[in-house]
């Protein structure tokens, strides 16, 4: 099994056992980012999460949005640059930024 | 994304063929496309669909600028394969490590007391003489093909199975000398040596690997690195 396909197998179990789902995805990369475009993280309403956009440095901002998203809000693109010191728990320390698209799973 | 749609895009992705996924960045609205199918909210005048279609022949995951919209495209290929054969010790640490990089894996071992569930738990065996196992398996540019039985009476018949096909990937356990011997049955068998030098042995990168554990470990960097194109790849 893939890693995309074990983040939406994991989603659609989420969401039919009732659980809110959000779901992220790498939809573009610059520099030397960490996940390749496609990369999926799937978040549910209790805070779990399955798979990666990132090597772990963005993952906590993308799910504040997730959970946002899964109470009513719109599919959203989040961006992310390189850290500085103020954001550096939402930054890539890596020097890479990136994009994500962050949809509810209805 | 609706939960339907969801459980299309992952029956799309379990046929193991390829496929994308076209997402309207600003609406959300969505296409998933296949060989068979077409579905999804989303629609695409024809000038946008050929773009569509030119980042799917890429064959790279991206978005498509279009004058009144931002399109991310995610393509995929084909599920990866690997046919192990030799249900041998090594086996045990290959299937599993081979399965976690996200390959299909096929034990293929005419000894069913090598190919056993008890050995293999949840894994697609076939208890048959590679001559018949491996071309009905029909080896493609997605997979790989190893050999472990140190038998050449099982070895030779996957590996002339597997230079008939178009696998990325051939390897062979063995010593250098044993190698060497397998390579002149080969020959005697009509490959030339540009044939030839497609059969990886003795397999994997040279990590100095040991335990059964550790030649599962060396096998899958190699292949890795043949699939990514990694410098690594290639034998001095």
């Amino acid at each position: 099994m893939s890693d995309s396909e074990q983040v939406l197998s994991e989603a659609a179990a989420w969401r039919r056992g009732g659980l809110g789902v959000a779901l992220a995805t790498v939809v573009s990369t610059w520099g030397s980012s960490p996940r390749p475009v496609g990369s999926k993280l799937a978040v549910n309403e209790t805070g779990q999460m399955i798979g990666s956009v990132s090597g772990g440095c963005v993952e906590g901002a993308v799910v504040q949005t997730a959970l946002e998203i899964m109470r009513g809000g719109n599919s959203s693109v989040l961006e992310f640059g390189v850290s500085d010191e103020q954001a550096w728990e939402v930054g890539l320390a890596c020097g890479g930024r990136i994009r994500i698209y962050v949809e509810r799973i209805l | 994304m609706k939960l339907a749609f969801l459980e299309q895009l992952l029956d799309a992705s379990r046929s193991r063929s390829a496929g994308a996924l076209v997402t309207d960045l600003g609406s959300g609205a969505q296409r998933l496309l296949t060989l068979q199918h077409s579905v999804g909210d989303l629609s695409l005048d024809d000038e946008q669909f050929a773009r569509v279609r030119r980042a799917i022949d890429e064959d790279r995951s991206q978005i498509v600028a279009m004058p009144t919209r931002e399109v991310f495209v995610e393509v995929w290929s084909a599920a990866l394969r690997l046919i192990v054969v030799g249900g041998v010790h090594t086996a045990q640490s290959l299937v599993p490590l081979a399965k976690l990089l996200g390959y299909d894996v096929t034990l293929v071992d005419p000894r069913a007391a090598f190919a056993s569930a008890f050995r293999f738990p949840d894994t697609s065996l076939i208890i048959e003489w590679p001559e018949v196992a491996v071309p009905r398996l029909e080896p493609d540019r997605r997979t790989a093909v190893v050999t472990l039985t140190h038998n050449p009476r099982i070895d030779d018949p996957a590996l002339i199975a597997a230079l008939r096909s178009e696998a990325f990937y051939i390897g062979a356990l063995g010593s250098r000398r044993t190698h060497e011997q397998r390579r002149e049955r080969l020959g005697r068998e009509g490959f030339d040596a540009a044939a030839l030098n497609r059969v990886h042995g003795p397999i994997g990168l040279a990590i100095g690997a040991m335990t059964p554990a550790e030649i599962a470990v060396s096998i899958m960097a190699e292949i890795t690195a043949v699939l990514r194109r990694s410098p690594l790849a290639v034998r001095a």
